[in-house]
C-alpha cells in the first residue's frame, strides 16, 4: 500500500483536525459569550455596586 | 486463513482510522436529540428568565454530558454491540475506534460537561447532570442490565433527568413540576422499549440481556406493557393540572394517552401467533406511537411556556 498524498488516511485525519478546530473556535465564541451574559446580568451589576 | 491475517487492518494501522463523524457516532446523536428537547423543554417551563446565551450553553452542556454517557456505554458494552444487528455499526465494533479511546474521550466529556454546566448555571444542575452520567454507567449500563430484567425500568431513569437539569439550570432547585417531568419520561420508557423487544427478539436473547422478554416470557411482557401504559396516563394527564400544563397540554395529553392505551390493550389481547402473522404490526405501531408521544408531550408543555406571555398558554 502506497502512501500518497490524497491517501485516504490524509483525509481522515484532515476531517478530524478540521472538526477539532471548528468545535474549538466554537467553545472560545461560547466562553467568551457567557462572560457578556454574565458581566452584563443585573444580580452582577448589583454585587458589583455593593462592593464599592 | 491464519490467525496472523485476522487483524490485518490493525497492523497496517491507518486503514481504519477514525475520522470525526465516528467520535460524533459515538454520542448516540439520535438519543442526543431527545435529551436536547427535553431539556430545552425543561429549561423554558421554569417560571424564570434565562438570558438566552446562558440557555443555550445549558441545553449544549446537557447534551455534552448525554452523549459523554452515550460514548461510555458505548465503551462497557462493545461486546454486546458486536452480537446485536441494531447496534453492530456502532465505530467500536465497526473497527473505528477503539475501546480505550471511547473510554477517554467519554471520561473527559463527562468531566468537561459537568464543570462547564456548573460554571454556566449551578452547582444544583452540574451535580444533577454528574449523578445522570453516574447513573447510567455505573447503576445501569455496568451492573442492572446484565443482571436483572428491570434493567429498562430502573436505566429509563437516566434519560428522564434532562428536563430536571434544565429546570434546575433555570432556577437553581427542583419542583414538583420538575419531578413529574421526570415521571413522564421515567414512565415511558419501559412500554417503549418492551414494544422494540417484542419484534426484535432475537437480538435481546442473542446477546444475553435478561430482557423481560426473555426471563419472563412474551406474555408477561404484554402485561407489564398495559400496566405501565395505565400508570403513564395517570402520571401524564395529571401533569396538566400543574403549572406547566394548559388546556392545549391537557387536549393533546387526552388524545394521546386514549390512544396509547388502546395500543397497549391491542398488544395485551394479542398471542404469539397472532403478532407473527402480520409481522409483529400491533407492536411496531406502538413502538412508532411512543415516540410521538414523548415529543407531543413536551412540545405541549413547550408550547404552553411559550404562548404564556401572550395570555394564551397555562392555567
Amino acid at each position: 500500500m502506497s502512501l500518497s498524498r490524497q491517501h485516504e488516511m490524509h483525509k481522515r485525519r484532515f476531517s478530524r483536525n478540521l472538526g477539532l478546530g471548528l468545535v474549538l473556535a466554537a467553545f472560545v465564541a461560547l466562553v467568551f459569550g457567557l462572560t457578556i451574559a454574565k458581566v452584563s446580568d443585573d444580580d452582577f451589576a448589583v454585587t458589583t455596586e455593593e462592593a464599592s | 486463513m491464519s490467525d496472523a491475517s485476522l487483524n490485518t487492518s490493525k497492523v497496517q494501522g491507518f486503514e481504519d482510522e477514525a475520522s470525526f463523524g465516528d467520535f460524533f457516532a459515538l454520542l448516540k446523536p439520535r438519543v442526543m436529540t431527545l435529551v436536547v428537547f427535553t431539556a430545552f423543554v425543561g429549561l423554558i417551563a421554569a417560571p424564570v428568565s434565562v438570558h438566552p446565551v446562558v440557555g443555550f450553553a445549558a441545553i449544549l452542556f446537557i447534551a455534552v454530558g448525554g452523549g459523554a454517557s452515550g460514548a461510555l456505554n458505548m465503551w462497557w458494552d462493545a461486546d454486546i454491540d458486536a452480537v446485536m444487528k441494531r447496534t453492530a455499526k456502532r465505530p467500536i465494533p465497526a473497527g473505528k475506534v477503539t475501546r480505550d479511546e471511547a473510554f477517554a474521550f467519554g471520561l473527559a466529556l463527562s468531566g468537561f460537561a459537568v464543570v462547564m454546566l456548573g460554571l454556566a448555571t449551578n452547582l444544583l444542575a452540574a451535580g444533577l447532570l454528574a449523578f445522570t452520567i453516574f447513573f447510567y454507567i455505573v447503576i445501569y449500563t455496568m451492573w442492572l442490565k446484565r443482571w436483572t430484567p428491570q434493567n429498562i425500568v430502573i436505566g429509563g431513569a437516566a434519560g428522564a433527568f434532562p428536563p430536571m437539569i434544565g429546570w434546575a439550570a433555570a432556577t437553581g432547585s427542583v419542583s414538583v413540576e420538575a419531578v413529574l417531568m421526570f415521571c413522564l419520561t421515567f414512565m415511558w420508557t419501559p412500554p417503549h422499549f418492551w414494544a422494540l423487544a417484542l419484534f426484535t427478539k432475537m437480538d435481546y436473547d442473542n446477546a444475553r440481556v435478561p430482557m423481560l422478554t426473555v426471563t419472563h416470557g412474551r406474555r408477561s411482557t404484554r402485561v407489564h406493557i398495559l400496566v405501565y401504559t395505565v400508570l403513564l396516563a395517570a402520571l401524564a394527564i395529571g401533569l396538566g393540572f400543574t403549572s406547566v400544563g394548559g388546556p392545549l397540554y391537557l387536549a393533546v395529553a387526552l388524545v394521546l394517552n386514549a390512544t396509547f392505551l388502546k395500543g397497549a390493550v391491542d398488544i395485551w389481547r394479542r398471542d404469539e401467533t397472532a403478532s407473527e402473522a402480520d409481522k409483529y404490526l400491533a407492536e411496531r405501531k406502538f413502538f412508532k406511537l411512543s415516540l410521538l408521544y414523548l415529543f407531543a408531550h413536551f412540545g405541549a408543555i413547550a408550547a404552553e411556556a411559550l404562548l404564556a406571555p401572550y395570555g394564551l398558554g397555562g392555567w
